[in-house]
């Protein structure tokens, strides 16, 4: 599975080399495009302080942490059609497994058109359809299965994805889970049912920020080698370490998409920061589930630009 | 008491098997999923006709459920297929939320259910799984009472929009439902008109409540029989009509009394209706090894505990 991934950087180098003129030139495109792409991350970041604020709950912290990557995911990876339909014929589809982070799905479905910016102010509150969890019940545009309870989403994936390959349709099936969730013994039914399958229309991330509720995950019950663990489940595996970092996000995850298609589920583990882009909220546990007071908030926000306009 | 007779005798799971190759010839949205007890539920001949539609799941009960819930979203109907126990207790929380509360079509087919797994003993005979199941919000929940009516059922719920849990078992029983029966999903049928008492029965205790009618009309009781075979949505209309007339009820499963099919009636009877309600069921109990056949016996499902709670709840009738 190295292998495979290094002859593939390999060739990909070398096609640079011969395209260099043309790489400047998109060089230059993807700066501005990443720009843009920062400037909606900066206000998704408000977006969730003021959620789970006005509703004094809900997961600020890893949903902070995956901000890059949602942002990267909704705007330049995803083959998507705003107007949602459950089947989502002909298009990518995303999955969220770890749906504590639900704020920054939101904000980014919102922000991509899914639903309109406003319906965030009713996140968590009584007869919203932004539950605290992402739930199918109440139709919001975007979801296509409840997730909470940790450890299955990377199974839903996984048959959203045998049936794309029924269907003869060519489409990626994304899912994102939390570095705690491994912690569950589903994920690893479905990790060998994956590769047994040669499910290569899959790409899965996990967030790997090392904390959960209860502390370092280290300390917590401890992951050891990750990539180890998934290479010898069968799955190719590819390390992200800057996974707050705009430009980082957006080449590992055409990297992830180059590798699929060659009769192997794809991993990447993306390292991000639980709590980027506040000072005091970043590098710890104890922001995973807990909302900023208004003092807090004022703080925070005052760290953020507002890019697009506060819903 | 009308007369209902059998030239043959299969297992319910048989009935689910053709069903579901039945289905596969005429629906290629139908797809099938089992952990490694392809021979136990009978999947063989759909997973050899329809091998691209067929999905081995290994030991892994949990992620069976959230594949399943995934191929509905690219508008597959899946039929998954392991045990009772494993079908439900297992894989609660999978059910629960990739399946019921997402609102997916899956049709969780169940074989191997109640004592009448017979020697494998208590790990694997679930009594609990109707109640489990029952009170998942949208989830339709069948039990049916022999080959012929589990295969009309199996057809039906693909038809059926929404998850359903099918529960069928392990020992040939007669096979005595007709072979071009209609089935439909929550709708009660009524086998024998009665004015004495009305015997409200599921799954392999239908054909004990018709020998209990047979040895009640020798007593000169005149039993109404009703097969429940759908215990959500329960057709509270057809049991209220038929204890207005009889004015009391025995409900018979190979269940717990707790969460079964006559905890279901007794909730209506106290609502609408009060009447004596005597319950054929196991009470509060694991089970253990044996025969079917014993165990049927030893915790008090068979036609002769039938016929002694009929006479139990007539004599409590208020004169």
């Amino acid at each position: 599975m190295v292998l495979v991934e290094t002859q593939n950087f390999a060739s990909l180098q070398e096609k640079n080399k011969k395209n260099k003129n043309n790489m400047e030139v998109e060089n230059a495109v993807k700066t501005g495009e990443v720009a843009e792409m920062e400037k909606m991350a900066s206000q998704v970041r408000r977006d969730i302080l003021r959620m789970v604020h006005a509703c004094s709950s809900g997961h600020p912290g890893a949903s902070l942490g995956c901000t890059e990557f949602f942002v990267a995911l909704y705007s330049k990876i995803l083959k998507h059609n705003t107007k949602f339909t459950m089947e989502g014929k002909n298009e990518d589809l995303f999955f969220l497994s770890n749906g504590h982070i639900s704020p920054v799905w939101y904000s980014v479905l919102a922000r991509s058109g899914y639903f309109p910016v406003s319906e965030l102010k009713t996140f968590r509150k009584l007869d919203s359809r932004l539950q605290g969890h992402p739930a199918t019940a109440e139709h919001l545009e975007g979801i296509r299965i409840a997730s909470g309870s940790l450890g299955q989403g990377l199974s839903v994936a996984l048959g959203a994805a045998q049936a794309k390959k029924l269907n003869k349709e060519d489409n990626l099936v994304y899912v994102l889970m939390g570095d705690g969730e491994q912690q569950e013994g589903q994920v690893w039914e479905a990790a060998m049912y994956a590769a047994h399958n040669k499910l290569d229309n899959v790409i899965a991330t996990i967030d790997y920020n090392g904390q959960q509720i209860d502390g370092p995950i280290a300390k917590v019950l401890d992951l050891m080698d990750l990539a180890a663990k998934y290479r010898s489940f069968g799955w190719v595996v590819i390390e992200e370490p800057k996974g707050n970092d705009m430009q980082s996000v957006l080449n590992v995850m055409k990297k992830a998409k180059s590798l699929t298609g060659k009769k192997q589920p794809v991993m990447i583990l993306l390292k991000t920061d639980m709590g980027y882009g506040v000072d005091f909220m970043v590098g710890t546990h104890k922001w995973h589930g807990q909302a900023p007071n208004d003092e807090q908030l004022a703080n925070a926000l005052s760290q953020l630009e507002q890019t697009l306009g506060d819903y | 008491m009308k007369k209902y007779t059998f030239t043959e005798k299969f297992d319910t799971r048989s009935g689910f098997g053709a069903g579901l190759l039945e289905l596969g010839r005429t629906n290629p949205n139908v797809v099938g999923l089992c952990a490694d007890l392809i021979g136990s539920l009978k999947m063989g001949d759909f997973q050899k006709e329809f091998p691209e539609r067929f999905f081995q799941m290994g030991i892994s009960e949990a992620n069976m459920m959230g594949v399943a819930a995934g191929l509905t979203i690219g508008g597959k109907i899946p039929f998954t297929g392991t045990f009772a126990n494993f079908s439900t207790g297992r894989v609660y929380d999978q059910i629960r939320q990739s399946i019921a509360y997402s609102g997916k079509n899956v049709k969780i087919c169940a074989s191997h259910a109640g004592l009448t797994l017979g020697e494998d003993g208590a790990t694997h005979q679930i009594l609990e799984d109707l109640g489990l199941m029952k009170m998942l919000p949208g989830m339709a929940v069948i039990n049916t009472c022999d080959f012929n009516q589990t295969k009309a059922a199996t057809i039906a719920i693909a038809k059926y929009e929404g998850p359903v849990y099918l529960r069928f078992g392990r020992p040939v029983v007669p096979n005595w439902t007709p072979k071009d029966q209609v089935f439909e999903v929550g709708k009660a049928v009524l086998l024998n008109e009665g004015k004495d008492v009305t015997i409200v029965a599921t799954g392999h205790l239908v054909w004990e409540a018709i020998k209990a009618g047979e040895i009640l009309e020798q007593k000169g009781i005149d039993a109404e029989i009703i097969n429940i075979h759908s215990i959500k949505p329960f057709d509270e209309k057809a049991v209220l009509a038929s204890v207005n007339k009889t004015r009391c009820v025995v409900s018979a499963e190979e269940h717990q009394m707790n969460g079964g099919l006559g905890d279901s009636v007794a909730q209506l009877l106290a609502r609408t209706n009060p009447a004596p309600l005597e319950m054929v069921a196991v009470n509060d109990s694991f089970g253990e090894s044996g025969t079917p056949e014993q165990l049927m016996i030893k915790y008090g499902l068979s036609a002769q505990n039938i016929v002694d709670a009929a006479l139990k709840a007539i004599a409590r009738k208020s004169k």
